[in-house]
């Protein structure tokens, strides 16, 4: 256990190491912030003065261990719009970017999970099918299309769901102000968190039916049936468990790379998350912005994967990481 | 009635470029307590034969042809329910590779465990305890402690001991063992061999032994039938065949056995290999391997002929006996 968090520790710190040099070069080269600090009436001199002053005439190397170095105290510095610690405005967006994770992660477990086993122990049937033409098209609709067609149908004709905006939080413990908690939030999860979860759905269907059709087909489904156990406890225990195996470790990966995602869907539901607020930064150069989405886009990464590792190391018996021996 | 009979078994494989006869013709029986073996070389359809027995095919394969009566019943069409009450309890299977046969995610204990509560109304307690009397019965030291172990955590030779004390759990009439040692150490091999025929002959059980290894049969069954390209070619007294056998392939056979060789000469074997079931050969399937083959083995399917306590699927069993005589 103890080993296996170290490795983890060292992997998040190349990882984030990468992440740190890669924000800031981009930071180099995203236009000139001094424009967006000053107006247009500042003299050319005065500007020059200010870029000696915010260290922007040194090499790239020093202002890269300068950069490193706050950034490890947690400064990544302030947002040029804000005027406020960048992290701590982006930290304040986070709420609502998980919220519409988790509730898309929790979409994609309670239909990908039956919709797949079904599809893979009735591979004829007409509704299996039906799941792998719809999932085929799922794969291939751009997520912005999906999200306008939603609009369009549940907001705007059947007026069932809100388009936009998060609606009310309420206060998990005090800690966390998330949209799960009131009825109003929860009405306004449904659209963005269908539309962000579509991406991953059928990706998923297919992925656990094919396991699950390779793992029926293994010797020791065989060796079930040749002991006379019934189809439902071949089917859930036997197969699905191993069948699970591979989507754990697909699906950690997956759920990361969703984060990525809120970007576009955020924008088109107007989700104040960090996603849409992280586009708004790109569109005013607000480097310290950028970069500090880069950098907490990269932790969740980290964070998911050590997660998924451990719940993977919990359901396969042959990876040790907890049960010592 | 004998307690197994199979009759005119055919087992096709439904394939994109047509169907595929995997086990075509075959008939046999098994009484109580006998040893029968099924001996050919890769590809001739044992597994597929030990799979039918228990109706275990699965898609695209399906018996298409036949019956396999177990005490009168038909397994190739009893409703599935029945079906399981056979399986794994009056009939059960050592399969293959014990890597493969057990569940890696599952412990011993459950897997055991599991297949006792299939069969019978049984306690949690009382399961365990049977199950550790069966891994006793085949020498697994500690077997409380293995029940709580995984398969990764036994090495192959074990795994395969508690495959056979699986098949055991429910003292079975029958017990097909699919070459259950072919992926195993050599040393164990004998070791897992004998295992078999001991728990065998100590719980009246009958076994059908498949392997492709003639030396092993010899020592253990009475009866012996021998496979080539899904049809039974030559069967009759284990002792018979390997002692004078009529089928040029399983004279091949015999003679491709280390022991039969002279040392320093090269081991011999069968020219050749077995065609696929997917091309269309007339006549006997064994013919374009075959050096005394005549026009006529590439002409009609041979049907059985009797020859002392054996029946041979082979045109030119009268005539190659004459030459012998002659000679
Ligand atoms: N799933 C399948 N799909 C198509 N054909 C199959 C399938 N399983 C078996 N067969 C056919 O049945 C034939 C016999 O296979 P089988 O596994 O019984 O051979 P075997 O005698 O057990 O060989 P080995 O000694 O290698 O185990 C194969 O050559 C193949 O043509
Ligand atoms: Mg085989």
């Amino acid at each position: 256990m103890l080993a296996f968090l170290i490795k983890r520790l060292i992997q998040a710190v190349v990882v984030m190491f990468v992440i740190s040099i890669i924000s800031f070069s981009i930071q180099d080269n995203l236009g000139d912030p001094l424009r967006e600090l000053v107006g247009q009436s500042v003299s050319e001199a005065e500007r020059e003065l200010l870029r000696d002053k915010l260290g922007l005439n040194d090499s790239f190397l020093v202002q890269y261990v300068r950069f490193a170095g706050k950034a490890l105290q947690g400064d990544l510095g302030n947002s040029y719009f804000f005027k406020k610690p960048a992290l701590e405005v982006i930290l304040a967006k986070l709420p609502a970017t998980l919220d519409l994770v988790f509730g898309a992660t929790l979409i994609i477990v309670f239909l990908s999970i039956p919709l797949g086993v079904f599809s893979a122990l009735k591979p004829q049937s007409i509704f299996s099918k039906l799941i792998m033409g719809l999932s085929t098209v799922g794969i291939s609709i751009p997520v912005f299309l999906t999200a306008i067609c939603l609009i369009y149908i549940f907001a705007i004709e059947l007026s069932w769901a809100p388009a936009f905006g998060r609606g009310d939080t309420g206060s998990f413990l005090g800690l966390w102000d998330t949209s799960f908690l009131t009825i109003d939030g929860l009405s306004h999860l449904i659209l963005p968190c269908i539309t962000l979860a579509s991406i991953m759905l059928p990706l998923f269907i297919r992925l656990i039916r094919s396991e699950m059709l390779e793992v029926l087909q293994s010797e020791y489904v065989r060796f079930a049936w040749a002991k006379g156990l019934s189809p439902s406890r071949i089917h859930y225990i036997h197969a699905l468990k191993n069948t699970m195996l591979p989507v754990i470790t697909v699906g950690g990966v997956q759920i990361g790379t969703m984060v990525a995602y809120t970007i576009l869907t955020e924008t088109v539901f107007q989700w104040p998350g960090m996603g849409f607020l992280f586009l708004e930064a790109v569109n005013r150069v607000d480097t310290p912005l950028i970069v500090a989405y880069m950098i907490v886009v990269g932790g969740i990464f980290i964070l998911v994967n050590t997660i998924v590792d451990l719940i993977y190391g919990l359901v396969n018996p042959t990876v040790k990481l907890i049960r010592s021996k | 009635m004998p307690l197994l009979q199979v009759k005119n078994l055919e087992v096709s494989f439904a394939l994109r470029n047509g169907s595929v006869k995997a086990l075509q013709d075959i008939n046999f029986s098994v009484e109580r307590g006998d040893r029968i073996g099924i001996v050919g070389e890769s590809g001739a359809g044992k597994s597929v034969l030990g799979f039918s027995i228990l109706n275990l095919i699965s898609r695209p394969g399906s018996i298409t042809n036949g019956e396999v009566l177990f005490e009168g019943r038909n397994l190739a069409n009893l409703p599935a329910e029945e079906l399981r009450n056979i399986r794994g309890n009056r009939i059960s299977m050592i399969f293959q590779d014990p890597m493969m046969t057990l569940n890696p995610v599952l412990t011993i204990g459950t897997q055991m465990i599991e297949c006792l509560k299939a069969h019978r109304q049984i306690t949690d307690e009382n399961a365990r305890k049977i199950a550790i009397q069966k891994l006793q019965q085949v020498y697994i030291p500690s077997p409380e402690t293995r029940l709580d172990q995984y398969p990764h955590e036994l090495s192959g030779g074990m795994r395969q001991r508690i495959v056979i004390a699986i098949s055991l759990l429910m003292d079975p009439e029958i017990i097909i063992a699919d070459e259950p040692t072919t992926a195993l150490d050599v040393t164990i091999q004998a070791e897992i061999m004998e295992l078999i025929l001991e728990l065998c002959e100590r719980n009246d059980v009958a076994l059908i032994m498949i392997t492709h290894d003639l030396g092993v049969i010899s020592q253990i069954t009475k009866q012996l039938f021998v496979m080539y390209a899904g049809r039974i070619i030559e069967q009759g007294p284990t002792k018979e065949i390997i002692n004078d056998a009529q089928h040029p392939y399983t004279q091949g056979l015999i003679n491709a056995l280390p022991q039969m060789t002279v040392r320093g000469e090269r081991l011999q074997q069968i020219r050749g290999s077995m065609p696929s079931l997917n091309d269309s050969l007339t006549g006997c399937a064994f013919n374009p391997r075959c050096d005394h083959a005549e026009d006529i083995c590439t002409e009609t399917l041979p049907s059985y002929t009797a020859s002392g306590g054996c029946k041979v699927a082979c045109h030119l069993v009268e005539k190659m006996k004459n030459q012998e005589v002659l000679s």
